[in-house]
């Protein structure tokens, strides 16, 4: 008896529906062991990890302020994704957003709230794009890397950022802690409940609806799909592609900005270290368990919001590193690359000799 | 002074010259590695806790090999034998070295070994200027200088090197020639993978002997732009990790200096200095023949032959 792969004639859509989920399932199957091997029960880890973050109204509002930076980082990256173009830099962005953002917020003198907003949300959209955009100009004239590129300047913008707030924008009243002051009232997004959410959470559903009818009902949006699916015929169809890969990165840097600007606008009031504990990274998860669609990121970034939420209270209870969440979804991902597998091929048991 | 800066370009350059030597073997058989960065941690932890645990450096980089070599193989099943994206499999590598090595390490941090320490080799370590550099450094920096030569040998001189280079420029020819794609491409992937796992070790070994979470900090990166700098070739992959070792080097030495430029303006000189080598590199590749890997990148299925 021997073991056959083969290409299926058709790939079922319930099929290509229950992969991404039968991966997260075995992913926490096996970080499951992962617990274990460091002494803590997985039920228990899991059961708490549910009621911490869906649990109760307070948890909730917790997953939704999680889900925000998610969302706007994991629309940009899928965004560049729609074009075969790898922005692994989200992390960067959000940082050179926030600054963008704070430096609007401390510095320009505004007082009216509308107006404040306004210049904070479009400081940090230029800053993440032009951040990103620095990739996508050395990708679009010379073809360099762009993995390489967005991802080393993930470090630059950090020690950047962190240059600023242990030196020139250091609060004096904050006791040499690296934090910036605190932003005035007119810098901060209305918050709800008595929770820590604020209207960020819409912003960035308005903005995933916007980017969905950008994709789907725009000459540019149509572009950006045919020259992700084949760059040869759309360049014999007249497009330019230089320009096409500059503008993709651009706005996609420009979308992971706006999550720095919604976090120090609406969470933080501040630019602090570790602004964001990896949500650039979280995103290219997330876009890619969302397969490229706008209303699938939200729906991902929800369940990794609770994962994060859940994640904190790990912490809390067992002293497990925040950083467990990589090894997690580093599993997710695996596993739903082995299942895209199963999705174009099956196996088939041959009995006698195979001829293949 | 030019002699002290140049043994710490060395010091500082032998963790990115391994990890840019396991990567050249990836890509050199066509596979795509983003995972040196997780690797490297994972070979750090294995190699400071395989120490710790036994006493004996020797078993620290064997199992840094061992560890990798396994976390490699992930790498290798999923882009050769399931065919999946070699980018993605690679993000994926990296969180999950990340993430477990934070996990198991928690109980390595704040613990202590003896490192590797210095063997002069004698009437060599004498020589001015280089002697100190070159001869009068640790064991597994003597093991580099022997694996640039060795890996240059294998590829050039022997049967198996020629079967992962053919495997990674055209996989259709080198299957009608006989050479398993799958087998090569799966080897090459684990074993680079564990000479990876070998430059983390380096790091918690003779760098600076602990374990501290996240303790590459964007090393595995840097190798994997070098790998295109250095052409996909060993004796380059050298040249390249010790120009990345000298910006260290300096960098500290300024610190030291205490000069008035920030300590984090600084430590963006090696990440910026990455992303001019490869822009710089990338046109180079473009005017001259390229010695880029055809088959980089794709997926080999034998059902899609022409």
């Amino acid at each position: 008896m021997k073991l056959v792969i083969e290409r299926r004639e058709i790939s079922s859509a319930l099929l290509r529906f229950s992969a991404p989920i039968a991966s997260i399932a075995v992913a926490l199957f096996v970080a499951g062991f992962l617990l274990l091997a460091s002494g803590v029960s997985p039920l228990a880890a899991y059961k708490e990890i549910i009621i911490e973050s869906l649990g109760s109204l307070y948890g909730l509002s917790e997953t939704l302020v999680k889900t925000t930076p998610l969302i706007f980082a994991g629309l940009g990256v899928s965004l560049a994704f729609r074009m075969q173009i790898w922005n692994i830099g989200a992390e960067g962005q959000i940082y050179v957003g926030a600054m963008g953002a704070t430096w609007v917020a401390l510095f320009s003198g505004i007082q009216n709230h509308w107006l404040m907003m306004t210049a904070m949300f479009f400081a940090a959209f230029f800053c993440g794009g032009l951040w990103a955009g620095v990739a996508g100009f050395l990708r679009a004239r010379w073809r360099v890397n762009e993995v390489i590129v967005t991802l080393l300047m993930n470090y630059i913008a950090i020690l950047w950022v962190d240059y600023l707030i242990y030196g020139p924008w250091k609060d004096p009243k904050g006791f040499n802690f690296p934090l910036t002051a605190q932003f005035g009232d007119a810098a901060r997004l209305a918050e709800y409940f008595n929770t820590r959410m604020h209207s960020g959470f819409f912003l960035a559903l308005f903005c995933a609806l916007l980017l969905y009818l950008f994709i789907e009902r725009t000459v540019w949006g149509y572009e950006i799909k045919v020259i992700g699916s084949n760059q040869k015929a759309a360049q014999y169809a007249g497009m330019n592609t230089g320009i096409a890969i500059f503008f993709v990165l651009f706005l996609s840097g420009a979308i992971a900005g706006l999550a720095g600007f919604s976090e120090v606008a609406g969470l933080q009031h501040r630019l602090q270290h570790g602004l964001s504990p990896g949500y650039g990274y979280t995103a290219i998860i997330i876009a890619w368990l969302a397969k490229r669609s706008a209303i699938g990121v939200v729906i991902v970034s929800f369940l990794m919001g609770v994962l994060l939420v859940g994640g904190d209270s790990l912490q809390l209870l067992w002293q497990l590193p925040v950083a467990f969440v990589y090894a997690f979804q580093g599993l997710i991902l695996f596993f739903l690359l082995a299942s895209d597998f199963f999705i174009i091929y099956r196996v088939k048991r041959v009995k006698g000799i195979a001829h293949a | 002074m030019l002699e002290i800066l140049l043994d710490a370009t060395v010091r500082a350059g032998t963790p990115i010259l391994f990890a840019t030597l396991g990567a050249i073997i990836n890509e050199r058989a066509g596979i795509i590695n983003l995972g040196i960065e997780g690797l490297m941690l994972i070979g750090a932890l294995a190699g400071f806790s395989g120490t710790y645990l036994s006493g004996s450096l020797l078993v620290g980089v064997l199992a840094a090999f061992c560890a990798t070599f396994a976390a490699g193989s992930i790498h290798a099943f999923i882009t050769v034998q399931l065919r999946g994206n070699q980018i993605v499999s690679g993000l994926a590598l990296t969180m999950f070295g990340i993430g477990i090595t934070a996990l198991f390490g928690k109980e390595m941090v704040g613990q202590t070994i003896v490192g590797f320490k210095r063997l002069a080799i004698p009437g060599f370590s004498q020589i001015p200027i280089i002697g100190r550099a070159f001869f009068n450094q640790d064991l597994l920096i003597y093991f580099s200088f022997l694996l640039v030569f060795l890996i240059w040998f294998f590829f050039y001189r022997t049967r198996w090197g020629l079967g992962v280079r053919s495997v990674g420029e055209n996989p259709a020819a080198a299957d009608t020639c006989g050479f398993s794609v799958s087998k090569y491409r799966f080897l090459a992937v684990s074993t680079g993978s564990g000479l990876v796992g070998i430059g983390g070790a380096y790091l918690s070994l003779a760098s600076t002997p602990m374990w501290i979470e996240n303790m590459s900090a964007g090393r595995g990166w840097i190798a994997v732009a070098l790998v295109i700098f250095a052409g996909w070739s060993s004796p380059k992959a050298m040249l390249g990790a010790y120009l990345f070792g000298g910006i260290t080097a300096m960098q500290l030495r300024f610190q030291a200096m205490g000069t008035t430029v920030s300590a984090h303006i600084l430590q963006m000189l090696p990440y910026f200095f990455t992303i001019l080598v490869l822009v710089i590199s990338t046109l180079r590749l473009q005017k001259g023949a390229s010695q880029q890997p055809e088959g980089l990148g794709l997926p080999y299925d034998r059902e899609d032959r022409k």
